[in-house]
């Protein structure tokens, strides 16, 4: 009789082992090649532990290594457009979303509910559709030669998060805001000052969200951006797809890693609120 | 302070009517009672005096000034609500001065006003915490608290109480009535609670069905209830309700009831316009006196059950072959399957007509429909 629940228990620490080494090896793979000389990894040690460490790599595909036409000055210029339009876009995208949501579970007005579901509808129409109504729309306005235009359209595609916001705030008791609305605080001020602070776990949610979207959107950034200003991912195509004599692997993965890194910093140290901003409101309403 | 008139008041949503006409006027200070079961329209009538939901048709009055367009802020009005509704990321303090800060009131006038709050509430080492590190009473008080800060022209309450204990609720009554003492306010009080409404009110308004069925002191109400519903909501336990025949003879109306040999007596009017035939009889258990089997008017009750709860003990049993129930002292020896032997105190019996459930004869008639 006690052996059945062990047996079950194995299984599932050997499926569990199992999908862990599957998505850690890549992660593995990357690493171990980024700290090796490219000479090593030619010589056949691919999976081994490097005989030379070296940060050459990290170093080159942040600073030297060459990304097509536009010279050899690495990831790194790529790197800091993309966190200039990232922090903004996702902390403005977020409040506004958080704003929109809060109007729409405690403000309802006249088609609201044809809102919602117009806002629903557009979370699952694919993005590629809007790409060339967008180039000739940025063309006509002139914002192709500028990030702000990259950014405004993040900005304008992060609006279904609202929806998370929306499904948060419909527990949101209405009697806090009758009573704010006797003290005399308006829409806004009680956004501000009452719904907005008790909205932190859900902040949390999208913000990580928003980020990991938005720094890993490759087709708006390729397409959108100013070709002397474009973002991470764009970079990183451009880093791969250019070879002098061989390809440089240790290089590739360093920049890899270099361009995935911010996303797994801002899951180490919000994921605990991730977790539960995510499970807020499944014990209660 | 001020005095408040809500004149033929409706209430629809869609086709449904949730007030169907409400008249209820009181003077500067007095403490109204709106009470009623659930879907009784008593909270939303409360919502339409607060400004948060609009009006349909009628109109509102606070202090002679018509307020139906006003918004909520601009009704000098401070609300308690039954979750409290305390902002859940601010202090007691910051909770209690933050419809002075939405009025721009200067920062030093703020904190005189908050230190005297919490010292008529007794919160004051409560200051500094927030909502979540307070007890449903301490939390009750703090909501007072915030409405007594902005000392409004009147006072809303919307069922304070019902998220308290039994012993805590019985405390905030007694406080709720000092303070309405102390500080002669005009309040609006919603509950469900009969004894909340009997023992806060100046003036209760009884709902149901978006009506008012009556609307009078507790006195009025408890005594002369205009209709059957009202008779039978108030008090506890409840009223009796039992069917007789009206009759008039030399010495003015009496009531047979089935069952018994002699008539009740009743204090109508000899001279009241009232036609023969049957009518229901509203007894209320402590009209009922013990009494010797040969005193006048006395009838005969067949004991089925006894409950003694300290005080008193009721008695439930039939009247004829109707059931009642008595409460009697419980030094008065009765036992289950006993017949004993009842006075009733005639004056007190409300007599109803049948069909409408409306009470009969002018005595205290005083319904607002």
């Amino acid at each position: 009789m006690q052996a059945k629940p062990d047996a079950s228990r194995i299984a599932i620490h050997a499926a569990l082992l199992a999908a862990l080494l599957f998505f850690l090896l890549p992660a593995y793979f990357a690493v171990v090649n980024s700290l090796k000389p490219l000479e090593e990894i030619y010589a056949g040690n691919v999976f081994g532990l490097p005989q030379h460490w070296s940060l050459d790599a990290w170093a080159k595909a942040w600073s030297r290594a060459c990304t097509g036409a536009s010279g050899c000055t690495g990831l790194s210029r790529y790197f800091i457009n993309s966190v200039i339009v990232v922090i903004p876009t996702t902390l403005v995208g977020a409040l506004w979303g958080c704003l929109n949501g809060y109007v729409l579970a405690k403000w309802p007005f006249h088609r609201s509910n044809m809102i919602l579901f117009v806002l629903m509808f557009g979370s699952f129409v694919p993005i590629g559709l809007f790409l060339f109504p967008l180039t000739v729309i940025f063309d006509r306005l002139g914002l192709s030669t500028t990030l702000a235009g990259l950014a405004i359209v993040y900005i304008i595609y992060s609006l279904p998060c609202a929806l998370f916001f929306r499904n948060y705030f419909t527990s949101f008791p209405g009697e806090l805001i009758k009573a704010a609305r006797i003290d005399g605080a308006g829409l806004f001020r009680i956004f501000w000052m009452i719904v907005l602070p008790t909205a932190r776990p859900i902040l949390v949610v999208v913000v990580i969200m928003q980020f990991t979207h938005i720094w890993n959107d490759f087709l708006f950034a390729l397409v959108l951006a100013p070709y002397d200003s474009q973002t991470v991912t764009v970079g990183l195509n451009n880093l791969i797809n250019v070879t002098e004599e061989r390809a440089e692997y240790n290089v590739h993965m360093a920049a890899a890693l270099i361009a995935a890194l911010p996303t797994a910093l801002v899951y180490i140290f919000a994921g605990k609120h991730f977790v539960r901003g995510l499970t807020a409101g499944a014990v209660k309403g | 302070m001020a005095a408040l008139t809500i004149n033929n008041i409706h209430k629809r949503y869609g086709n449904a009517q949730i007030l169907q006409g409400i008249d209820l006027s009181i003077t500067d200070g007095e403490f109204l009672i709106l009470v009623g079961p659930s879907g009784c329209g008593k909270s939303t009538l409360l919502a339409m005096i607060a400004g948060l939901e609009d009006i349909s048709e009628g109109d509102i009055l606070i202090g002679g000034q018509r307020v139906n367009d006003l918004s909520p802020k601009d009704r000098d009005i401070a609300m308690v609500f039954q979750s409290y509704a305390l902002y859940p990321s601010m202090t007691v303090r910051q909770n209690i001065e933050f419809g002075l800060r939405m009025k721009k009131v200067p920062k030093a006038e703020r904190e005189t006003i908050v230190a005297r709050v919490a010292k008529t509430l007794q919160i004051e080492p409560l200051l500094g915490r927030r909502p979540a590190q307070l007890s449903g009473g301490q939390r009750q008080r703090v909501a007072m608290g915030r409405a007594l800060a902005r000392n409004p022209a009147i006072f809303l309450f919307d069922e304070p109480l019902s998220n308290l204990d039994a012993k805590l609720r019985v405390e905030m009554r007694a406080e709720i009535k000092a303070l309405h003492h102390r500080l002669k306010s005009t309040i609006v009080y919603v509950t469900h609670d009969q004894v909340e409404a009997m023992t806060l009110g100046d003036r209760i308004a009884v709902m149901k069905d978006g009506l008012v069925q009556q609307f009078g002191t507790p006195a009025e109400i408890y005594e002369r209830p205009a209709n059957m519903y009202v008779a039978g909501f108030i008090g506890s336990p409840t009223m009796n309700f039992v069917d007789a025949e009206l009759a008039r003879d030399g010495l003015g109306w009496s009531a047979r009831i089935a069952g018994l040999p002699h008539p009740v007596r009743l204090a109508l009017a000899p001279d009241e316009a009232l036609a023969e035939g049957r009518v229901t009889l509203g007894i209320r258990p402590e009209h009922f006196h013990a009494a010797q089997a040969d005193a006048p008017g006395a009838v005969q009750v067949s004991v089925d059950l006894t409950e003694p709860t300290g005080a008193d003990t009721y008695v439930a049993g039939r009247l004829g072959d109707q059931k009642v129930t008595l409460r009697c002292s419980p030094k008065h020896p009765i036992r289950p399957g006993d017949l004993a032997w009842f006075g009733i105190d005639s004056s007190a019996i409300s007599v109803f007509d049948p069909s409408t459930q409306l009470r009969i004869g002018s005595a205290g008639h005083s319904t607002s429909h």
